[in-house]
């Protein structure tokens, strides 16, 4: 696209496009927001009007705060999401590294058997997930939701970081086993740091779908105890459908901690995906 | 876990290999296994008994559970092709604008476009449900603006319209995904390349036809097995919007909540692990099917260049 260095015509055209499906990806969101603002009356009557001191109104918030325990779905999310990314982040790293670095027989076919899980879908094997979490106890926990995020992760993590390990160079790793380092403490002390960057590449894209995850949650761990904010809005909207300040409340509440999270990580994941990581 | 083990095992390779193995073996492989195992028993006097091909024959035969099954399986190809049609070649066209050298606030519109992305189906579901709904008004108000108010239905609520506009919404909100593999592949291309085709006189939108495209081919392929296998295990937006019932009528019905609803049971039918599987292992061949043909089928013939 040379020629839109030179022809402004072309470049108001790529602006006006570009501008055009921000506006399209992020009016729902907006829309939603602000109305979650809005006393009933003014949701119907000006949709697309911005809250004013007339209109203002925090009478969805206080529903949702008084009616759904929206603190304990979010630190249940919070939990879940945070020990999976660990233990995938760990236990892929590990095993990434003892297929990067080692030859051994069966090495290529342990590959081969790990990277299976990258296309096939987790969700096929439910019900059988089901039926080993019930027999061992664990349905109805957090600890159910986080061996299957593992699991699911696990996958896509040792093939990305089994080939950022590749490149880690053998003089230092050579180095550091003449210095009388043990295999273990090559791995914790010399690999692990140097892969950083891979290692925030593979959270990133954890984390987006466990958090929003709503078939394991739904399938595995529905009790009140245990919902995750995903499951707790998807219930919560569902008992209050015709009540429209607490629905709006409750989405934006929901929208909130993925904004921040996005706002703090999003160059993170975007670099992780344009680094080509997946290809 | 084979290791070598004439000289010395090395037990380290194996505390590697171990959590890893186990957890994926435990959780993934071994319950994908059991439940295409499952799917030839039946309970019958409460126990499980063998009983075959039995339970495909009935998803393939019975006339109810067929009539469900083709059902399902039409409307999740439909979704398919809504996002093969539109959300891909967004993406790309959107990659390509940004691609552009020197354009400016690029950084801020790609994160602004993959804000949807983000967003969980809830969200999304509810969301759309309130703006497309007759009784808010927001989206009949938008199109009253512009003069097309007649073009307005309950888009949701009609049978004819239901799948394609929850297939639109699920493209508006996963754009990003291909949009940003393909700006990947595009900033990849060696800048000596297009300066050689503009050289010959091959610039702006041939370019992207003549140069570009090509070498991009083998992320489109990428892309569209990453849509065929995310649709084909598609639930939570059909669930979030309309139930799992997947009204109106079942005309939004996909494999999905269609699995969900046979193994769970919903109103006065009980669920049936057995039959779920079943339909499991439908799905399972399905993208087992598709994601062969894109690995022998299309991804051997696309010609990779290397720079």
């Amino acid at each position: 696209m040379n020629k839109a260095r030179r022809n402004p015509g072309t470049t108001i055209a790529a602006h006006g496009a570009l501008v055009l499906y921000t506006l399209i990806a992020l009016f729902p969101v907006f829309v939603i927001l602000i109305n979650s603002f809005k006393t009933r009356k003014a949701i119907f009557r000006e949709p697309m009007a911005l809250p004013n001191t007339e209109s203002f109104s925090m009478i969805g918030y206080e529903t949702v705060l008084k009616q759904g325990d929206f603190f304990l779905y979010f630190q249940n999310s919070m939990i879940v999401t945070v020990v999976s990314l660990f233990l995938v982040l760990l236990f892929g790293a590990m095993a990434a590294f003892a297929l990067a670095e080692y030859r051994f027989r069966g090495n290529t076919l342990m590959g081969l058997y790990l990277a299976l899980g990258i296309m096939i879908p987790i969700r096929i094997g439910t019900v059988a997930i089901l039926e080993m979490m019930v027999a061992t106890g664990l349905v109805n926990t957090l600890t159910a939701l986080i061996l299957v995020y593992t699991a699911q992760g696990l996958p896509l993590a040792v093939f990305i970081l089994s080939a950022f390990m590749k490149g880690v160079s053998d003089d230092l790793k050579n180095a550091g086993r003449i210095d009388g380092l043990s295999e273990y403490m090559i791995f914790f002390r010399l690999v692990l740091p140097l892969v950083r960057p891979a290692l925030a590449t593979v959270a990133v894209f954890n984390m987006i779908p466990i958090w929003n995850d709503l078939w394991f949650p739904l399938i595995l761990a529905p009790s009140e105890e245990t919902k995750t904010l995903t499951l707790g809005s998807q219930v919560f909207i569902g008992q209050f459908v015709t009540d429209w300040n607490a629905v709006l409340s409750a989405l934006s509440m929901a929208i909130l901690p993925v904004m921040i999270l996005y706002v703090f990580f999003s160059r993170q994941l975007i670099r992780g995906i344009t680094s080509g990581a997946v290809k | 876990m084979a290791t070598l083990s004439k000289p010395k095992f090395r037990w380290h390779i194996a505390v590697f290999l171990a959590p890893a193995v186990l957890v994926y073996t435990a959780v993934m492989i071994y319950p994908l296994f059991n439940t295409l195992r499952l799917s030839f028993f039946a309970e019958i006097d409460h126990e499980r008994v063998w009983v075959g091909l039995r339970n495909f024959r009935t998803l393939f035969l019975d006339p109810v559970w067929s009539k469900q099954f083709w059902n399902a399986l039409a409307n999740n190809f439909w979704f398919f092709l809504i996002h093969m049609a539109v959300q891909n070649p967004i993406g790309i066209a959107l990659a390509a604008i940004l691609s552009s050298p020197r354009l400016r606030f690029a950084a801020l519109y790609r994160s602004a476009i993959f804000v949807p992305t983000i967003l969980s189906f809830v969200i999304v579901g509810f969301a759309w449900k309130l703006i497309l709904s007759p009784i808010w008004g927001i989206a009949p108000g938008m199109l009253d603006a512009v003069g097309l108010k007649f073009l307005y239905q309950p888009w949701l609520g009609k049978q004819e319209y239901a799948l394609t506009t929850l297939a639109l919404v699920s493209v508006w909100q996963f754009v990003g995904i291909p949009m940003m593999l393909i700006y990947a592949a595009l900033l990849s291309i060696p800048e000596e390349i297009l300066e050689a085709g503009e050289c010959d006189g091959i610039t702006g939108l041939s370019a992207f036809w003549k140069i570009k495209l090509p070498l991009i081919l083998p992320s489109i392929g990428i892309i569209s097995i990453l849509t065929f296998v995310g649709n084909f295990n598609a639930f939570d937006l059909i669930y979030a919007a309309q139930g799992a019932l997947a009204g109106p009528d079942f005309s939004t019905d996909i494999l999905g909540t269609f699995m969900y609803r046979t193994f769970f049971g919903f109103q006065l039918q009980l669920g049936d692990p057995h039959m779920g599987s079943a339909i499991a292992s439908a799905m399972f061949a399905i993208i087992l099917a598709g994601v062969c043909i894109y690995l022998f089928g299309i991804q051997r013939r696309l010609r990779h260049y290397q720079f």
